[in-house]
C-alpha cells in the first residue's frame, strides 16, 4: 500500500511537470490551430537563462522574471520572423516551421549557454514532505500550484476579457474574426508571447526537480504534447488533467511493470488517443460540415 | 607556350610538391572523437581540454621525435552513430596516425571495427571491459574497467558485512555493461543481488524504482552503475525517500559536477575512483602523488575548473601514446602499436600501467581507491574502512 502511495506521489510530481508544459500548447493552438513544437525550447530557455543569470551574480528574484521576459521576446521573435512570414500557409506547414525553430533554438542554446547539466535551488528547501510511508518534494507541490494558477488566469482571461474573447473568436473562424474588425495578427502574436511566458515559468519551477540542459526541451515537448492530446488540445483544464494522467501512468508502469519501458507510455497514450478519441478527454468534438 | 615558360612551370610544380610533402611529414595527426556535448559532456569536455593543453605543451617542447602533433577533435554528442561517422572521417579524410578518444562505451564499441580494419592504434577513454576483453590487436584503454569497479565495491561491502545488495542501473552502454559485470562477479565476491531496477539515461524521476528497492526485505546496500545526470537524480531521490542504506556509485560519476548536481544528498556516498581526485590527500610516499598533483595544478590553472578523472584518463592515453612513439623512434603505426603494448611501469593519473599482449589496459585493483563524499568533497577511505 505504501508502494502504491509513493508511485502515486511520484506520478503527480512528474505529471505536474507535463501539465505545466502542456498548458503552453493550448493558448497558441486556441489562437491559430498551430501546435507549437518549440514550446519545449521555451521551457528550456526559462530554466537555462535563470541559471546563467544567477551564475553571473544576478539574484534569483531578479533572474527569474528577467528570464521570463527574455523567453517572451524569443516567442515574439518566433512569431514575427517564422510564423508571420509564412502567413497564409496551412497549419501543417506552420507546425513544421515550429519544429525547425525548436532545432534552431536548441543549437543557439548550445553556443550561448553550455552543454552541461544545471540545477536551481528549490523554493521551499529540499526536505521531503512525508505522508504515511511515502514522500513528496515541496517543489512538486509548487509546480502543481503553478499549473493551477495558470489555468485560473487563462480561464479568466479568455472568458472575461474582450481580448480573450477575441482570441477565441480568432480560433473558431479566422475570416469571420477579421471581418468583425479583430486584428488577428496581434492576437496570434500575443498568444505566442503568453505561451512563451508559461513555458518559461514552467522551466524555472521544474528545474529544481528535473535539472536542465540545452536539450531538455525535446522530450518535455513530446510528453507535454501527449498530455495535451490526452486532455484535449485547446482545453487548459484538459492539459493539466492530461499531464497528471500521463505522469501517473508512467510512474505505475515503472513501478509495477518495468522501468525500461517507461518512456513508451507517453507515446502509447498519443496512439490510443488518436485511435479512440482524437479530441481528448475535455476537447469538444469538432462538427464537420458535410 | 614558350619553352622557358614550360620549364619554369615544371620547376615550380616540383618545388610546390616538395614543399607541401615536407610540411606534411613534419606533422603527426592525432584524432579524438569525444562526447563534448550531450549526456556525457562532463566526461568529454575535460578530455578535450586536457588533450588540447598537453598537445600544445608537447609541441612547445619540440614535439615527438622532432615532429609536431596536430590534434583533430570531433564531437559525437554522446551518440554512437555520430562517433562511427567521425571515425570514418578521421581514417579516410584526415588520415590520422593514431586515435585517443571514445568517451563512452557505446561510442568506443561503435568505432573499434573501423580502427581495427584500418590498422590504426586506438586508445579508448571508456569504461566497459568489452573494449579490451577479448583483446584486439589495435585497441587499448586507460580507464579502469567496470568489472574492477564492481570488484572494488563488493570488496568494500564485504568488509562492512553488507552482503545483500540491490542494483539500480542506467540503460546506457556503460550502465548495462557494469551491471552485467557486477552480476558476474557477485557470487565469487560473496555478494547476493536481491533486486534489480533500471532507468533511462534521460529520466528525471527514479522514485518508483527506488520505492521498489526500499520495500524489498533484507537489502543492506544499493549500487548504482551509470554515468551522467542519472546517478545525480537517483542520489537526490534516494535521500528524498529517506533510504538510510549505504549507496555506492560507480567511477562514472567521479567528477565535482556530480556533487554539485546531487547537492547535500551526495553526503556519505561511496565510489571507487582514481587517486587523482584526492591528489592532495595522498601520502607523500605514494608514487602517483607527483604526477597527479602536477596534472591537477596544470588543469586548474589552464581551465579554472576542478580536476576530473576523465581528463586524467585522456592525459594517460596521450602520454602512453607519446612515450610509445618516442620508444619506437619513428612514425610507424605497427612499431608504435608494439611499443604501446610494451608499456611498463608508466605512472599515470589512473594508476601504474603494465600492459601485456593479453592485457591492453594494464591496471590492477590497487589503481582504484575507495572514496567517500564528505562535506561536499572527496575523502579517502582507508584500507581499514573509514
Amino acid at each position: 500500500m505504501a508502494q502504491f502511495l509513493q508511485f502515486a506521489l511520484s506520478g503527480v510530481t512528474v505529471g505536474a511537470i507535463y501539465g505545466l508544459v502542456a498548458l503552453g500548447f493550448t493558448l497558441i493552438y486556441n489562437a491559430s490551430e498551430v501546435v507549437n513544437f518549440a514550446q519545449g525550447e521555451f521551457v528550456m530557455l526559462g530554466g537555462m537563462t535563470t541559471v546563467f543569470l544567477t551564475l553571473v551574480g544576478v539574484p534569483l528574484a531578479v533572474a527569474a522574471p528577467a528570464a521570463v521576459i527574455i523567453t517572451v521576446a524569443a516567442g515574439l521573435a518566433l512569431h514575427r520572423f517564422a510564423i508571420e512570414t509564412a502567413r497564409g500557409a496551412t497549419p501543417v506547414i506552420l507546425i513544421i516551421i515550429t519544429i525547425g525553430a525548436s532545432i534552431f533554438l536548441r543549437g543557439l542554446a548550445q553556443v550561448v549557454f553550455d552543454k552541461r547539466f544545471h540545477s536551481l535551488p528549490p523554493l521551499f528547501g529540499s526536505d521531503p514532505i512525508h505522508l504515511a510511508d511515502a514522500s513528496i518534494l515541496p517543489q512538486s507541490l509548487v509546480v502543481l500550484a503553478g499549473a493551477g494558477v495558470v489555468v485560473i488566469l487563462l480561464g479568466t482571461f479568455t472568458g472575461r476579457t474582450l481580448f480573450g474573447k477575441a482570441l477565441i473568436a480568432t480560433a473558431s473562424n479566422r475570416l469571420a474574426a477579421l471581418l468583425v474588425g479583430i486584428d488577428t495578427r496581434r492576437i496570434v502574436g500575443f498568444s505566442f508571447a503568453v505561451s512563451a511566458a508559461i513555458g518559461a515559468v514552467a522551466g524555472i519551477l521544474i528545474t529544481p526537480i528535473t535539472l536542465t540542459s540545452y536539450d531538455v526541451g525535446t522530450l518535455l515537448a513530446l510528453k507535454g504534447f501527449a498530455a495535451a492530446m490526452l486532455g484535449g488540445i485547446g482545453s487548459a483544464v484538459g492539459a493539466v488533467v492530461g499531464g497528471l494522467l500521463v505522469g501517473l501512468m508512467e510512474a505505475f508502469a515503472a513501478g509495477y511493470v518495468s522501468s525500461a519501458y517507461k518512456d513508451a507510455v507517453a507515446f502509447l497514450v498519443i496512439l490510443a488517443v488518436l485511435f479512440a478519441r482524437p479530441q481528448g478527454l475535455f476537447g469538444a468534438a469538432k462538427p464537420e460540415r458535410v | 607556350m614558350k619553352p622557358w615558360q614550360a620549364s619554369f612551370g615544371a620547376i615550380g610544380a616540383v618545388a610546390l610538391m616538395l614543399i607541401s610533402a615536407g610540411a606534411w611529414s613534419a606533422e603527426v595527426k592525432i584524432g579524438a572523437v569525444l562526447s563534448v556535448t550531450g549526456p556525457a559532456s562532463f566526461l568529454g569536455d575535460p578530455e578535450k581540454r586536457t588533450l588540447e593543453i598537453y598537445v600544445a605543451d608537447i609541441n612547445a617542447k619540440g614535439g615527438v621525435n622532432g615532429d609536431k602533433l596536430k590534434l583533430i577533435v570531433y564531437d559525437d554528442g554522446g551518440d554512437a552513430n555520430n562517433a562511427r561517422t567521425f571515425a570514418t572521417r578521421l581514417i579516410e579524410e584526415d588520415d590520422v596516425f593514431a586515435m585517443v578518444g571514445g568517451t563512452t562505451t557505446g561510442s568506443t564499441l561503435a568505432m573499434i571495427p573501423a580502427f581495427e580494419d584500418a590498422h590504426i592504434p586506438f586508445i579508448s577513454l571508456a569504461g566497459a571491459i568489452q573494449i579490451i576483453d577479448p583483446v584486439r590487436k589495435w585497441v587499448f584503454k586507460t580507464p579502469h574497467t567496470d568489472r574492477m569497479a564492481c570488484e572494488k565495491i563488493f570488496a568494500d561491502l564485504k568488509r562492512r558485512n553488507l552482503t545483500t545488495v540491490a542494483m539500480i542501473s542506467g540503460t546506457d552502454g556503460f550502465g548495462k555493461s557494469m551491471r552485467d559485470q557486477c552480476v558476474a562477479v557477485a557470487p565469487k565476491a560473496g555478494i547476493t543481488i536481491a533486486h534489480e531496477e533500471s532507468y533511462g539515461p534521460r529520466d528525471s524521476d527514479m522514485t518508483p524504482q527506488l520505492t521498489n528497492i526500499k520495500s524489498t526485505p533484507g537489502v543492506q546496500a544499493v549500487v548504482n552503475p551509470g554515468f551522467g545526470q542519472g546517478p545525480a537524480i537517483v542520489t537526490r531521490n534516494y535521500r528524498q525517500l529517506g533510504i538510510a542504506l549505504p549507496l555506492y556509485q560507480s567511477h562514472g560519476v567521479a567528477s565535482k559536477e556530480f556533487i554539485e548536481l546531487a547537492g547535500p544528498a551526495a553526503e556519505g556516498v561511496r565510489l571507487p575512483a582514481a587517486a587523482l581526485l584526492v591528489a592532495d590527500k595522498l601520502d607523500a610516499s605514494d608514487p602517483q602523488k607527483p604526477i597527479v598533483m602536477n596534472y591537477a595544478r596544470t588543469y586548474r590553472e589552464k581551465t579554472s575548473q576542478a580536476v576530473s578523472t576523465f581528463g586524467g584518463h585522456a592525459y594517460d592515453g596521450l602520454m602512453i601514446l607519446v612515450q610509445a612513439m618516442q620508444r619506437a623512434g619513428s612514425a610507424d603505426r605497427a612499431k608504435v602499436r608494439d611499443e604501446i603494448e610494451k608499456t611498463k611501469g608508466y605512472i599515470g593519473t589512473g594508476g601504474i600501467v603494465n600492459m601485456t599482449p593479453a592485457d591492453h589496459m594494464g591496471l590492477d585493483l590497487t589503481a582504484f581507491r575507495m572514496l567517500e563524499i564528505r562535506n561536499g568533497d572527496w575523502a579517502l577511505v582507508s584500507d581499514g574502512g573509514s
